[in-house]
């Protein structure tokens, strides 16, 4: 608004002694920050750090404690989040806040719309989107509805969302973690480009070397207070982890190959159509059936998917997200028909029940724990039972072994270091890595002979991340086979044996994790690089 | 173009059906069928369901489940009975429309401040509201009481001092009525149409006119203007619209409101067409409305086709509860209905222009062809040999219809995202 | 465990305050009526003059509270996994005058008579249940409207069957239609000596302490085993906690639909039982109507646990037996339903705000044990 004349000498934003208390997680504690107009400032820090909650304060969907925010030298409170939009600030969420079944014109004008005498003026709505996005150099079609959107798309219509306000301060709450490298850097290319335009970009974020890449100045989080702040010339990434987490980030190094002779998984052939699934007709083979189905110009999500899992393997699944990834999963688990065949240590198991597949040794961390992992409102131990009411220790007849289950959630509770008062807790009360321990501590006492392993580090501390990191390898040492989907291609590189690239459905290559780079599998990833069509 | 496509379906829809229909008529000899009586009384009945589907529209699509219409239609009844005889007509209309939205303003604390589940908060407006009322009832109209002395009981009001005022179309419906003529005459087609649209045009109570343009009112509210697009934003996703500074709560809250109003002035309708307020007037007209919402799938001119679906079952019921029962012609529709679909699946059966198509066809579509040809024949003997329904079976007729429809609709209905689901502010999404 | 007691106590005490909210509020009904509160909620705890009327009090009381106990058990069992069976009402009416027709049709020694018709009352609720939840594993419809249209066809149906294919005889000056009188052999037995033990006189109204009250202690404590410890019962907790959680665990929604919605359905169906056991002998057109819906208040006041319901039921029971004493003294009685309903809205959202507290003192509990609130001390 005001920053060309006098506030070009005042900081963009300047947050002082901000606290915020919260029951049960790091919130903040007095947090200093000085950004200055003009530039990309890098807040970093690891997951529950609090850097969310600090963006959420400065966005105003959250009130601080204590301390000031001064936004181009004025004084400022927020009670909502218009009266930061109105200071000309706007924020890029982490979770896309779109709505689906809207256009993406209906989504950047929400809030901010243009009338004519109450009714929407689309007319001029639609200019001003074409005259912003080319001036920034972000395409996107208006009239599309969001639902049919991948996710780069998404991310340019909440860039537009902000910029349609006029904001001159724009954060960016961890905004590559769904991107691929060739995504990230068209992205950046995008800041830059606001930048020059005067912008003010502030950039969340855990990835260090991006960080170093684009930031002009990095503040560092620490368990919910800034531990320091530092110019990206003179500093390391090593040195940026040591601020970060006090020590050296763990690296997903697998050593020596475990795999072995025997195959545990197999799944061959595996399609989903996209418009639900319908029996294959009497009389003809499956194969028959899905090269009608792609002559008849059926979208499929999944196309034709054959891979194995040796005993002591981790087969990583690289993809964007929204390539079949999750279907993957549901079909393998059980939860979603598909056509095609799925054997488990030799045995056919296609026709099985999820609680079948189960029983005979199939583990599963999903991809969102709070959705498909865990019972938020029930004790640790009733979320141990999950997934095994059917068998030793929480089965006994008909009832539930309630002193057996307590007891091995115990055993759990130790050997997976889940910090928590005591077994009878509820899952809500915990933090996000601690109950992804118990979740994979779960998944682990079943002895599976195969884990699907959806994301197992997202959204958790370093500390719970080497731990996982570090029982995925042990399980795969003692002869377990890893299906590994992971949106951080950092892990996936580190800890497979073989990588698999999927897009639309299709597993397009196959790729040795020892000489492939991210930027070469992003390339893979998007299509950019044209797979290897595999036998 | 699509848009223009489907309008265009839709009056051919219109039109077929129309032409079923006389055919039906001719064929049976029911001639209410599509006698002005009947779209008159189909008319009156069509109405309160569809203000309660308005209701429920305009809830449901700002993020509210609402199956308190039915508690709120009722603090309608009430409240329009009770100003009526007072002050008449106006004062009705207005004490109604008060006494729903005070409905809505519950439900609306109740699940958008407390966070209630929406079914929860909902069942218990539909034991308030009749348990107010019946309190109000016997306060107010028990022995004793003035009202009491102007014909009130404990389970009705006194008349309404004034109705709606009623109108009719000049000419065509009134006076020279030359559509009635046309009727009279029991032509193919050319009555039917005749009958149709003077049932519509005839005696129209002014609330009627009222109710139709609330429809389009409520289209162009809710899909035209900003307010709208707000208010369907916290039907589809309020974490993104509160993120924009769009006040969810409050746009909620006014939704809710509106919603009971609406369903309030259904309460109204019914009064005026009673001409007093009856305790359990609204025979789950509310949950009817519902239906129809859902049967439109959450869009006003679905919404409309639905209610006049299932004000036309009832009108049809309330013509012929003499002699000859005109809802077993329902069979020979039904049957007729099932002729057509099993034709034009046999024709795709046959057409030779996809050879693809053949492959995926499995044993399921000719099972389903074959169940539809047992179920016409069912229903055609049904139609030959049942003289009169019970009358039980004729008042659930519309229930039936919504169970059938649901069956045959449900998974193509869309409705919205977050529909029912509890938000409050700043929580992660 | 002091987490779960404190659960408890503050379940407790929020219920409290919504019942002096309640209070509260009918106080300012009964004064706008015009007349005296106090005489009201006098009126509550009068059970008449003399030593007869006051047993006969207690026995309308305690058979009032034996149908919505069991309505409320009905309902809760679809709650506690989000299924919204709305449809108890229907279940019931169906299923009371099946098994009132087929009890009235032969004759056989009591254990058995009744046992049959118990047996065939749960079936038929059950039965009338599946179609909901079958319509809804397989086509996607929405059990809450699904099952509110099917009341309507219930109520209808009963009605038709009452006074068409099950009717009876019906006496002389009757203008009640009735299915045709049960056989002595299939009344249940009463509880009226209870009332000597405590030097009472046995009551003589409405059939006496129904011994049905027996049935419904030994189904809810039933129902309390099967959904706090069985496996089944997990899995509904599951299922009502984290549906999609719930599937990836193995349990297999579809099922538990169908398992739910029948098992509800089929304790639905005993709801008219205990009137038509202990006293009327037959289904009649003044069939007790309304408790399915009741059922859903009892439900929600009794937070979808046994004992909950339990004490919900006892406290509506003991509303309604008012009904009498509060026209005589010149209260509308109607305040019973404002009183009930007014209850019903506060406490679900007293629950609300509890439930809230409770996980805010957990997550607070467990922060403060962990002790990770506390912030690092970083000399940078």
């Amino acid at each position: 608004m005001s920053s060309d004349t006098l506030a070009a000498v005042q900081p963009a934003v300047e947050l002082e002694g901000i606290t915020k208390r919260f029951p049960g997680v790091v919130a903040n504690h007095d947090i200093r920050i000085t950004v200055e107009p003009g530039t990309v400032h890098a807040i970093v820090g690891e997951n529950g750090a609090g850097k969310s909650t600090l963006m959420k304060i400065l966005y105003g969907m959250q009130k601080p404690d204590e301390g000031t925010i001064r936004v181009n030298g004025r004084e400022v409170t927020f009670r909502t989040p218009s009266d930061a939009i109105d200071v000309g600030i706007g924020m890029v969420h982490q979770h896309f806040m779109l709505a689906d079944n809207f256009t993406v014109l209906e989504n950047i004008v929400l809030g901010a719309e243009p009338t004519k005498a109450g009714v929407l003026d689309t007319g001029r709505a639609r200019a001003r989107i074409a005259e912003l996005a080319s001036s920034h150099g972000l395409r996107v079609d208006p009239d599309a509805l969001v639902e049919n959107l991948g996710v780069g798309d998404r991310q340019r219509v909440e860039i537009l969302k902000v910029l349609y306000r006029g904001a001159r301060i724009l954060i960016l709450d961890e905004p590559t973690a769904v991107l691929v490298p060739q995504e990230v850097e068209e992205l950046f290319e995008n800041l830059r480009e606001l930048k020059a335009e005067g912008l003010t970009v502030i950039f969340i974020s855990h990835k260090l070397d991006e960080v170093l890449n684009i930031a002009d100045a990095i503040t560092v989080i620490r368990r919910g207070t800034t531990v320091a702040s530092v110019n990206p010339a003179e500093v390391t990434a090593r040195r940026l982890a040591e601020l970060m987490v006090g020590s050296e980030l763990p690296t997903p190094e697998t050593r020596e190959s475990t795999v072995r002779e025997s195959v545990t998984l197999s799944v061959s052939r595996l399609t989903m159509e996209a418009d639900g699934f319908r029996p294959v007709p009497k009389g003809t083979s499956v194969g028959l059936y899905v090269d009608k189905l792609r002559e008849e110009g059926k979208r499929l999500i999944l196309d034709d998917v054959s891979f194995d899992i040796h005993a002591g393997q981790i087969l990583g699944i690289a993809g964007v997200e929204g390539n079949g990834q999750s279907e993957l999963i549901e079909a393998i688990m059980g939860m979603r028909p598909a056509h095609g065949t799925i054997t488990l240590g030799g045995v056919d198991v296609s026709a099985w029940s999820t609680l079948k597949r189960r029983e005979a040794g199939i583990g599963y961390i999903p991809e969102d724990r709070h959705r498909q992992g865990l019972l938020l409102e029930a004790s640790l131990w009733e979320n141990r039972v999950l997934g095994h009411q059917t068998r030793s220790p929480a089965r006994r007849g008909i009832w539930v072994d309630r002193r057996a289950s307590k007891a091995d959630t115990e055993r759990i509770v130790k050997e997976y270091d889940v910090r928590t008062p005591s077994v009878d807790t509820l899952a809500l009360a915990l933090s996000g890595g601690n109950q992804q321990k118990l979740i994979v501590g779960r998944e682990m006492s079943g002895e599976p002979s195969f884990l699907i392993a959806a994301h197992p580090t997202r959204g958790v501390d370093v500390g719970a991340q080497a731990a996982i990191w570090d029982h995925l390898r042990n399980a795969r040492a003692a002869g377990l086979a890893v299906l590994l989907i992971s949106a951080d291609l950092d892990e996936l590189i580190g800890l497979s044996d073989t990588i698999r690239v999927i897009l639309r459905g299709r597993l397009v290559a196959e790729l040795d994790p020892s000489d492939v780079t991210p930027e070469r599998l992003g390339g893979y990833m998007t299509g950019a690089i044209a797979g290897t069509e595999e036998t | 173009m699509s848009r223009v496509g489907k309008y265009h379906l839709a009056l051919l829809g219109v039109a077929a059906l129309i032409l079923l229909l006389s055919l039906v008529r001719i064929i049976s000899g029911q001639d209410d069928l599509t006698s002005s009586g009947t779209f008159n009384a189909a008319l009156l009945l069509a109405v309160p369901i569809g203000l309660a589907g308005l209701g429920g529209l305009w809830a449901e699509r700002a993020g509210v489940v609402n199956i308190g219409l039915e508690g709120m239609m009722v603090l309608g009844t009430w409240f329009a009975g009770w100003a009526g005889y007072q002050w008449g007509a106006v004062a009705a209309l207005l004490a109604g429309l008060l006494g729903g939205a005070l409905g809505g303003l519950i439900h609306a604390i109740a699940t958008v401040t407390f966070g209630v589940d929406h079914i929860i908060s909902g069942v218990a407006i539909n034991l308030l509201g009749p348990g107010i009322t019946r309190f109000l009832s016997e306060v107010l109209y028990g022995e004793g009481t003035s009202a009491s002395a102007k014909g009130a009981g404990i389970t009705t009001s006194p008349a309404i001092s004034s109705g709606a005022p009623e109108v009719s179309l000049p000419v065509l419906s009134s006076g020279p009525d030359l559509l009635g003529k046309l009727e009279n005459t029991h032509w193919f087609l050319l009555s039917d149409l005749a009958g149709i649209l003077r049932g519509l045009t005839h005696d129209v109570n002014a609330l009627i006119i009222l109710a139709v343009l609330l429809l389009p009112v409520t289209y162009l509210v809710l899909w035209r203007t900003s307010f709208g697009l707000r208010l369907r934003s916290a039907g589809e996703n309020p974490w993104a619209a509160e993120s924009l500074g769009v006040n969810v709560y409050r746009i909620k809250y006014l939704a809710v409101v509106v919603s009971g109003a609406f369903a309030g002035l259904g309460g109204v309708f019914l009064v005026f067409v009673s001409n007093k307020y009856v305790e359990g007037q609204t025979q789950g007209r509310g949950f009817i409305g519902l239906a129809a919402m859902i049967f439109g799938n959450w869009r006003p001119g679905g919404l409309a086709a639905g209610s006049s679906l299932f004000g036309y079952a009832s009108g049809l019921q309330l013509r012929s509860s003499g002699d000859a029962n005109a809802v077993t012609t329902f069979f020979l529709f039904g049957s007729l209905l099932l002729v057509i679909y099993i034709a034009l699946q046999i024709r795709k059966l046959v057409a030779p222009s996809q050879p693809a198509e053949v492959v995926t066809r499995g044993v399921k579509d000719y099972t389903v062809i074959a169940a539809a040809a047992v179920g016409a024949l069912v229903l055609f003997w049904l139609w030959r040999t049942v003289e009169t329904l019970p009358g039980e079976f004729v008042f659930i007729t519309p229930h039936v219809l919504t169970l059938l429809v649901l069956l045959v609709a449900s998974q193509r209905l869309r409705m919205p995202k977050a529909d029912g689901v509890r938000f409050r502010r700043g929580d992660q999404h | 465990m002091p987490a779960g007691l404190n659960r408890a106590l503050l379940t407790v005490a929020g219920a409290i305050v919504a019942i002096v909210l309640a209070i509260a509020i009918s106080s300012v009904a009964i004064i706008a009526a015009g007349a005296s509160p106090i005489d009201a909620f006098a009126a509550f705890f009068d059970f008449g003059e003399t030593a007869r009327s006051v047993s006969n009090g207690i026995a309308a009381f305690l058979n009032r509270a034996v149908p919505l106990f069991i309505a409320g058990l009905a309902v809760a069992v679809g709650f506690r996994m989000n299924l919204f069976n709305i449809g108890v009402e229907g279940q019931y009416r169906i299923a009371a005058i099946c098994a009132a027709y087929v009890g009235s049709t032969f004759t056989a020694p009591k254990p058995i008579q009744i046992l049959v018709i118990i047996v065939v009352a749960a079936v038929v609720g059950g039965a009338y249940a599946l179609i909901p939840a079958v319509m809804k594993v397989t086509r996607g419809v929405n059990e809450v409207i699904s099952t509110i249209m099917l009341n309507y066809i219930a109520i209808s149906l009963a009605s038709y069957l009452v006074r068409g294919p099950f009717a009876g005889q019906r006496a002389a000056g009757q203008l009640t239609t009735t299915t045709p009188q049960l056989p002595e052999s299939a009344m249940f037995p009463n509880l009226n000596f209870v009332f000597d033990w405590f030097g009472l006189l046995p009551p003589t109204r409405g059939g006496g302490v129904w011994g049905f009250l027996l049935v419904a202690v030994v189904l809810g404590l039933v129902v309390w085993v099967v959904l706090e410890r069985t496996r089944f019962g997990f899995n509904v907790k599951a299922s009502g906690l984290n549906g999609p959680a719930a599937f990836a665990s193995g349990v297999n929604p579809k099922k538990m639909v169908i398992a739910a919605m029948v098992l509800s359905g089929a304790i639905a169906g005993l709801i008219g039982l205990p009137e038509i056991l202990g006293d009327k002998g037959a289904f009649n057109s003044n069939f007790t109507a309304g408790l399915g819906f009741l059922g859903i208040a009892v439900a929600l006041l009794g937070r979808n646990k046994p004992v909950g319901i339990a004490i919900a039921a006892l406290l509506f029971a003991f509303l309604d037996r008012a009904q009498g004493a509060l026209q005589i003294a010149d209260v509308p009685s109607s305040v019973i339903t404002i009183i009930q309903g007014v209850i019903v809205l506060l406490v679900v959202i007293a629950n609300e705000v509890t439930n809230r507290i409770a996980m805010r003192l957990e997550e607070q509990r467990a922060a403060r044990q962990l002790d990770t609130n506390r912030p690092v001390e970083v000399a940078a």
